[in-house]
């Protein structure tokens, strides 16, 4: 622990630094606060509107997971799918990398379209955003499995479910993790945009309102919520990680 | 002494019976013509062959990991062929590297075959606890692979062939990837947990001194493809160590092997040319 903490000191120290360039460099170089705010301003903004953005943050929150919970589902059953079949790995595969070249934020209004303000179309912005991660990369992680560990069940009369549950999802445990630990940044991404086009709650609704009220302080703090949103899913699942994967730490 | 090893063996029932086996893989030469070959219970055989003659092959065939093109396999008294014995937990294989999973203990690596048997986890442990300190393996149950050396985790491997399988152990090169006086220690030890358990034992091996001093019988693979085995008795007395490689017979076995190698193996240049 003690360790860990020493090797978080340089980050944190630098963060600490661009705090007191932008906090100083505002004031010196008397950039408009509509432009750029001091970053006091910022926090004062945030303290004074803590009730509501502790509301939206809830909700921005509330979607991020729920939409990285089903891309958890079904980018795992797709990497089984993908490495159990040939013709998945011939056709969805290449499929699903092919796919990231659409640009998703072009393609959100449509889901607005068709599931509505309510909250189903934020989770769908969601899932687009983080199934690729966690399909690709647990893909992968099957495909690493060794097959002489997998020849060795099989001389040891393994069954087909013996063969997923102790070799193949296990094997696939470290890209899976790979994967989420990306998913979980971009959650919070897909989130937001799907609040951008329309609803009524979320930090992302709250961002375009203060910038169309051009309160710069206001929409900065509101970036800063979500990206410690994006960065505490992101700790969680190199958590999880960490305590899955404890035999690669020994 | 080593007579009597062999009596011992005479009367036994086979643990192994290969007829007319003959195997290629698609669109190339075949590995396998007409292979007839016998092991007894109780005996431990070498097959000394130079590699990429299809050793590892004949170890997938006789695990019923690949099926022959034709041939019979009959394993144990029953007379399985290789699928059903594989399917029955009546082979122990222990391949060439150590293939033990990273994400489980030595314990839980060892346990595998007891596993998949469906023996219960609490009773697994304990089996594997009790063969441990024969195994010179006391003390790491609760270590991952990767801090094991590489001797270490062939012995753990072979724990898990012992647990995995009933009548017949095939050992593929277990100790080829280990460097020479790791190797030397690791045959003095299969030496002596062998007297222990007198399992049947099919070891496969390219190393000619490391046939001599593991073996009742080294058959000798020169030709490819295998169509016959020749066999050489090992007549040293058990239980052995390395230093019966300093004796005069061993010299003697290994002139005569190198020469059942070479004579085949300067045909086969001349048939070629």
């Amino acid at each position: 622990m003690k360790r860990k903490v020493s090797a978080s000191i340089p980050v944190i120290v630098f963060v600490l630094l661009l705090a007191v360039i932008w906090e100083v460099g505002t004031s010196v170089f008397d950039v408009p606060h509509y432009i750029i705010p001091k970053l006091s301003d910022v926090f004062v903004s945030m303290w004074d509107n803590r009730a509501l953005l502790g509301k939206h943050w809830l909700v921005t929150l509330w979607e991020a997971l729920l939409g990285l919970g089903i891309s958890i589902v079904i980018g795992t059953l797709a990497a089984i799918w993908i490495d159990r079949s040939t013709l998945a790995r011939k056709t969805i595969y290449p499929l699903i990398v092919g796919s990231q070249t659409i640009p998703i934020i072009v393609l959100s209004p449509i889901m607005v379209m068709w599931f509505g303000y309510e909250i189903w179309s934020k989770i769908t912005v969601v899932i687009l955003f983080t199934f690729f991660s966690i399909a690709v990369n647990t893909a992968d992680g099957f495909r690493s499995a060794d097959p002489d560990i997998g020849a060795l069940m099989k001389t040891m009369g393994a069954s087909k479910r013996d063969l997923l549950l102790k070799w193949k999802l296990p094997s696939a445990l470290p890209g899976f993790f790979t994967g989420l630990k990306m998913a979980a940044a971009f959650s919070v991404g897909g989130a937001t945009l799907g609040e951008w086009l329309g609803g009524e709650n979320g930090l992302g609704v709250y961002t375009k309102r203060a910038s169309n009220m051009l309160r710069a302080d206001a929409v900065f703090s509101g970036v800063l919520l979500l990206s410690a949103m994006g960065i505490l899913l992101f700790l969680a699942a190199l958590w999880l990680e960490k305590a899955v994967l404890a035999y690669r730490r020994t | 002494m080593a007579d009597l090893n062999h009596a011992a063996n005479e009367g036994k029932p086979l643990a192994l019976s290969v007829r007319g086996l003959n195997f290629s893989f698609d669109g190339q030469l075949p590995l396998f013509h007409g292979l007839d070959f016998d092991i007894k219970q109780g005996e431990f055989v070498s097959i000394l062959a130079a590699s990429g003659i299809g050793k590892t092959t004949l170890f997938r065939l006789l695990s019923g990991l690949i099926a022959p093109q034709s041939g019979t396999i009959a394993i144990g008294e029953a007379a399985h062929s290789a699928a059903e014995a594989a399917a029955k937990r009546k082979i122990g294989y222990m391949p060439q590297k150590d293939s033990l999973m990273p994400w489980r203990t030595v314990l839980d690596n060892a346990a595998l075959g007891l596993e998949l048997a469906g023996t219960a986890k609490r009773e697994a442990r304990r089996q594997v606890m009790e063969l441990l300190p024969s195994l010179g393996l006391e003390g790491t149950e609760s270590k991952y692979p990767h801090e094991l050396s590489g001797g270490m985790r062939q012995r753990v491997s072979f724990l898990r062939s012992l647990l995995g399988g009933g009548e017949l152990f095939l050992l593929d090169e277990p100790f080829s990837a280990l460097d020479a006086m790791t190797r030397v220690g690791m045959q003095e030890w299969l030496l002596q947990v062998w007297e222990q358990h007198r399992k049947t034992i099919l070891f496969i091996t390219h190393d000619v001194d490391e046939a001599i001093l593991l073996s009742d019988r080294v058959l000798v693979a020169a030709e490819s493809p295998i169509a016959k085995l020749s066999e050489l008795k090992i007549n040293l007395e058990r239980p052995r160590s390395y230093e019966a490689a300093l004796d005069h017979t061993f010299l003697e076995l290994k002139r005569h092997l190198l020469e059942m190698l070479g004579r085949t193996a300067a045909s086969r240049v001349g048939g070629s040319v």
